[in-house]
């Protein structure tokens, strides 16, 4: 066998195309590989507990990979119809099957989809697992507010709509949450922390948070939950240890009743139905 | 090629008399007509209806919007708003507009069959189809106004302590209407393809849009009847005192959850199917190619239409009681044959010769779009993003960019069928300024919701907090719908300007299936003959004998047996 | 319809894996029911198409080599007009507005269904038109 002679023509038009496509991929590699560590957030933010920053890194992860499939889908589409315009009354070849190039568009799309599977396996075990805690609030959500009660401290905070009912908890510390509605679904939302659960009436959810950064982060409820459904805010204050023992204490006994006090005298509207829950003070 | 046609031999039809000639006219007939292509042009019409007063409730969010505490609308108008711009949207104009509109219209004539199998029951479906219609609009009319719990209506708001009022009555019996009327649809469609298929025309041989609409009227049966279950059961919730969604009384609230999705998922598939089909019967036809691997792309419908049952709780994934891994791995998977149909577009277009007619760029915008909306697609099926992401504006932004994609498939539709329906051609220029502001209006309204979404606005709020940049992206947005409100009303202004102004003829756009074979608009029954059916293009064949399609790539054969 | 067949059987055995696997794996009542009759909604049909498949001779419509003449012949009853479909829509559509507004909308609902249903059939069985 011989291999055919490096001539100008000789060098077929293929081995030219694949050196041209060879620049064309070295090109973002290099750029990537420039760009160091700093890939692009791609909208997302790292948050403020462990998970959030694993969902962000997962985030980053599929945000490569579309970046990089929906670049190759419109440079082709954009290809074709620049250079595939009608110029002339001719017909083209009327091809139809290709096997090889179908079976690679069927085994390799597969196979990124394995890999994204697998990355995401890895983030939602993480997510979902709950370690071992010590702190536990529940939150119960009602229309149209939050309660939030740390059992075995005393403490309830509730607030409805615009008056933004803010959970305290402690950071780096697994916290657990329980998680439940006493009438319709709501969804417990905490942007920062990159995570949204429902709180179902008649189910218990629960999860842990672990935030690693101190700080007020927003959260408002986003399940459709009816006509004030825009105004079910809450806020998140993450404190450091002793701050928050300082303030379980200082909130214990007299919370409860003064939430509800609170609730009562700051209505913001009489359409909304006071909910001072004396029945749950004891927990 | 003189055996190429066979003889003219009119299917005999059990039809004593053509009552195109001497049958009732006028409104007696609109009301009495069996004939599929009437019906359809009935579909059409309100349809599109359907599409405009949807996208007015559109607009009118779009512009509450604008400003952090607008107060163009209530807050209870609002939730009516949105309830209803989705209810009308997906009910009833998206899947009446594909199954019954256009399908009824095309897939008849596609596979050569005289009508459809049961013309009544096709007329049924539209009389249940319009009165629906009506009763789920009629919510606005009566005291309490329309439906206000959101199109999925999740137990348990949409009980009547937290839904009061005969607008939520009006659309659970709407959409009992719309529900049999889409299963009868469903029905008549697989009947006409499994048996009034033209003789040669084997199943192998249907064009793509038939393959998506079979598809399409198996997923309806499947998914369909769950839904009017569901529905009858938060009735009986509402009304006659069962439990089967309250707590107090020992249900369980996510079953409707589960009902509502399992109907809900391949319901999305059901809308996007056929103008997949449509997308897949205009691109080969403007690119002058037989569609690239026909075979793969009837594989990549079925096995969407497989695993679209299996999907329904990515909806519901931050419930906390479903089957994470599952529905995430099943949902994935989705992207293949998606993919695949994708490739197989760009592989339609690739060497072939381009025309860039209204429907074409309709075409070419719907790959664009439907691309956004797909990648994007990809990130709510993992869990974690889902968490993430979930009930906010980027689940909006993601599925108004299908839609949106949906919708330029459509009006891609109206633009190369519509000659075939009505005999006479739309004005291109109109036509493209439409399309410019149909592309570049969905593009400018989606892109900025996800931005917002990934900045934690939530959906389904008629206020937000004053954020940075949250006006300017919601700004940016209902600028983009505007911009698709104007496209609509040049879509208007197109068919009063063309109105009767530039006939047809039988194939204005050189077409492959047997539609272009008979005249513009089809006479009664269809066909006056039929070419011989050797492959998925006869219409092609016949027109272009020279040119059958190349079975691999690089050798040509004759596909002819 | 051999394809036909399999078309709907193979569907079905991919949602009978489906159900099979979430079935065990998940535990749910509702989502494992809906699709097991998913599977069985297939089944019936498919089996039935399977069952006439091998037992006909194929169909003009099955022949990759037929010609238009072999599709001669009366291909059904199809008729031109009819007003029981108009009837029987708006029968539907009385008996729901008696679900909302009252149950006397029921007396012309389900007056005009029966009508509907009975001149249908009669009409079906002159075979045709009116």
């Amino acid at each position: 066998m011989e291999l055919p002679a490096l001539s100008p023509q000789g060098v077929s038009a293929r081995t030219r195309r694949w050196r041209r496509v060879r620049r064309i991929v070295a090109l973002p590699i290099a750029a990537l590989a420039l760009a160091g560590c700093t890939v692009p957030t791609f909208g997302a933010a790292p948050g403020a507990t462990t998970s959030s920053r694993s969902v962000y890194h997962l985030w980053q992860g599929f945000s490569i990979g579309a970046a990089i499939i929906g670049t190759l889908v419109v440079v082709l589409i954009l290809w074709a119809v620049i250079f595939y315009r009608r110029k002339s009354d001719r017909i083209p070849k009327q091809s139809q099957y290709h096997i090889p190039l179908e079976l690679t568009y069927t085994i390799v799309p597969i196979l990124i989809v394995l890999g994204l599977f697998a990355a995401t396996i890895v983030v939602e075990n993480k997510e979902v697992a709950n370690p071992k805690t010590n702190v536990t609030i529940n939150v119960n959500a009602f229309q149209w507010g939050w309660k939030f009660t740390y059992p075995g401290e005393n403490v309830v905070v509730v607030g409805q709509t615009t008056q933004d009912p803010e959970i305290v908890m402690p950071v780096n510390e697994n916290v657990h949450i329980n998680l439940t509605s006493s009438d319709v679904v709501h969804g417990f939302y905490v942007h920062a922390f990159n995570f949204s659960r429902y709180a179902l009436p008649g189910v218990l959810n629960q999860f842990t948070l672990r935030a690693v950064s101190t700080g007020t982060y927003d959260g408002q409820c986003t399940q459709l939950c009816g006509l004030y459904h825009s105004l079910m805010f809450f806020r998140v204050k993450v404190v450091s240890q002793s701050e928050y023992t300082t303030w379980l204490a200082s909130n214990a006994n007299a919370s409860a009743a003064q939430a509800a006090q609170k609730a009562t005298n700051q209505q913001t509207s009489s359409v909304v139905p006071t909910k001072t829950s004396k029945s749950e003070e004891n927990n | 090629m003189t055996d190429v046609l066979d003889p003219p031999v009119a299917a005999e039809v059990h039809d004593p008399a053509h009552e195109e000639h001497h049958g009732p006219t006028g409104f007696l007939k609109w009301i009495t007509t069996t004939d599929h292509k009437v019906i359809g042009m009935s579909y059409t019409v309100t349809a599109v209806i359907m599409m405009v007063i949807g996208g007015a409730f559109a607009e009118i969010i779009r512009v509450q919007l604008s400003a952090p505490n607008n107060s163009l609308v209530s807050f209870a108008q609002y939730n009516e708003l949105f309830t209803m711009h989705g209810s009308v949207m997906i009910y009833l104009f998206a899947g009446p507009f594909a199954f019954g509109a256009l399908a009824n219209i095309i897939v008849p004539i596609q596979i050569g069959a005289p009508d459809m199998a049961f013309p009544r029951l096709n007329a049924l479906s539209y009389w249940l189809y319009l009165t629906g219609s009506i009763t789920v609009l009629s919510g606005f009319f009566v005291a309490g106004g329309a439906a206000s719990f959101g199109w999925v209506a999740y137990a348990p708001l949409s009980n009547s302590i937290n839904t009061p009022g005969a607008g939520a009555d009006l659309w659970i019996g709407g959409l009992l209407l719309t529900g049999f009327s889409a299963i009868f649809t469903g029905v008549n469609l697989c009947a006409t393809i499994f048996y009034l298929r033209a003789p040669g025309m084997t199943m192998f041989r249907m064009p793509i849009f038939t393959w998506n609409m079979l598809v399409t009227a198996i997923l309806i049966l499947l998914a369909f009847p769950v839904l009017t279950a569901g529905l009858i059961m938060l009735y009986c919730d509402r009304h006659f005192g069962t439990h089967i969604f309250s707590v107090p009384g020992g249900g369980v609230p996510v079953l409707w959850q589960h009902i509502f999705w399992f109907w809900g998922h391949p319901e999305v598939y059901i809308l996007a199917l056929p103008f997949f089909g449509m997308v897949t019967e205009i691109i080969p036809v403007f690119s002058r190619k037989p569609v690239f691997g026909y075979k793969g792309m009837v594989f990549a419908t079925m096995t969407i239409g497989a695993l679209s049952l299996g999907v329904w709780a990515h909806h519901m994934f931050t419930t906390g009681v479903v089957l994470l891994p599952f529905f995430s791995i099943m949902s994935l998977l989705i992207a293949v044959p998606t993919g695949i149909k994708m490739f197989n577009w760009i592989g339609t277009m690739w060497r072939g010769e381009i025309w860039f007619s209204t429907a074409m760029l309709m075409a070419i915008g719907f790959l664009f779009t439907f691309l956004v909306g797909g990648i994007t697609g990809i990130y709510l099926a993992s869990p974690p993003l889902d968490f993430f992401t979930h009930d906010t504006y980027f689940v909006v932004a993601h599925f108004h960019s299908i839609v949106m994609a949906l919708v330029l498939g459509a009006m891609g539709g109206l633009y190369y069928w519509g000659p075939k329906m009505t005999g006479y051609l739309l004005n291109e220029t109109i036509g493209k300024v439409q399309f410019w502001f149909l592309f570049i209006g969905t593009q400018v309204f989606t892109l900025p919701g996800y931005l917002l979404g990934l900045r934690g606005m939530p959906r389904r709020v008629p206020v937000y907090p004053l954020h940075p940049s949250w006006q300017f992206l919601n700004q940016l947005s209902t600028v983009g719908a505007i911009m698709i409100g104007i496209s609509t009303v040049a879509f208007m202004v197109n068919i009063v300007y063309s109105w009767k102004k530039y006939p047809a003829g039988d194939n204005p756009w050189d077409g492959h299936t047997l539609e272009w074979f008979t005249t513009s608009p089809p006479p009664h029954h269809n066909f006056y003959r039929l070419p011989r059916i050797r492959s998925e293009r006869p219409t092609w064949d016949y027109n272009h004998p020279d040119h059958a399609a190349a079975e691999h790539g690089h050798h040509d054969k004759n596909p002819v047996a | 319809m051999k394809v036909e067949a399999w078309i709907l059987l193979s569907l079905g055995s991919f949602f009978g894996l489906t159900a099979a696997v979430y079935w065990f794996w998940g535990h749910e009542n509702a989502g494992g029911v809906m699709i097991f009759a998913a599977m069985l909604l297939c089944f019936v049909p498919g089996s039935y198409y399977y069952w006439w498949s091998r037992r006909m001779r194929a169909r003009p419509e099955d022949d990759p080599n037929a010609t238009q003449a072999q599709g001669a012949g009366v291909v059904g009853a199809f008729p031109g007009t009819s007003i029981w479909p108009f009837t029987l829509g708006m029968g539907a559509f009385f008996v729901v507005l008696a679900l909302v507004f009252g149950i006397w909308f029921l007396v012309p609902g389900l007056g005009l269904v029966v009508w509907a249903l009975f001149g249908g059939t009669a009409e079906g069985r002159r075979g045709g038109t009116q």
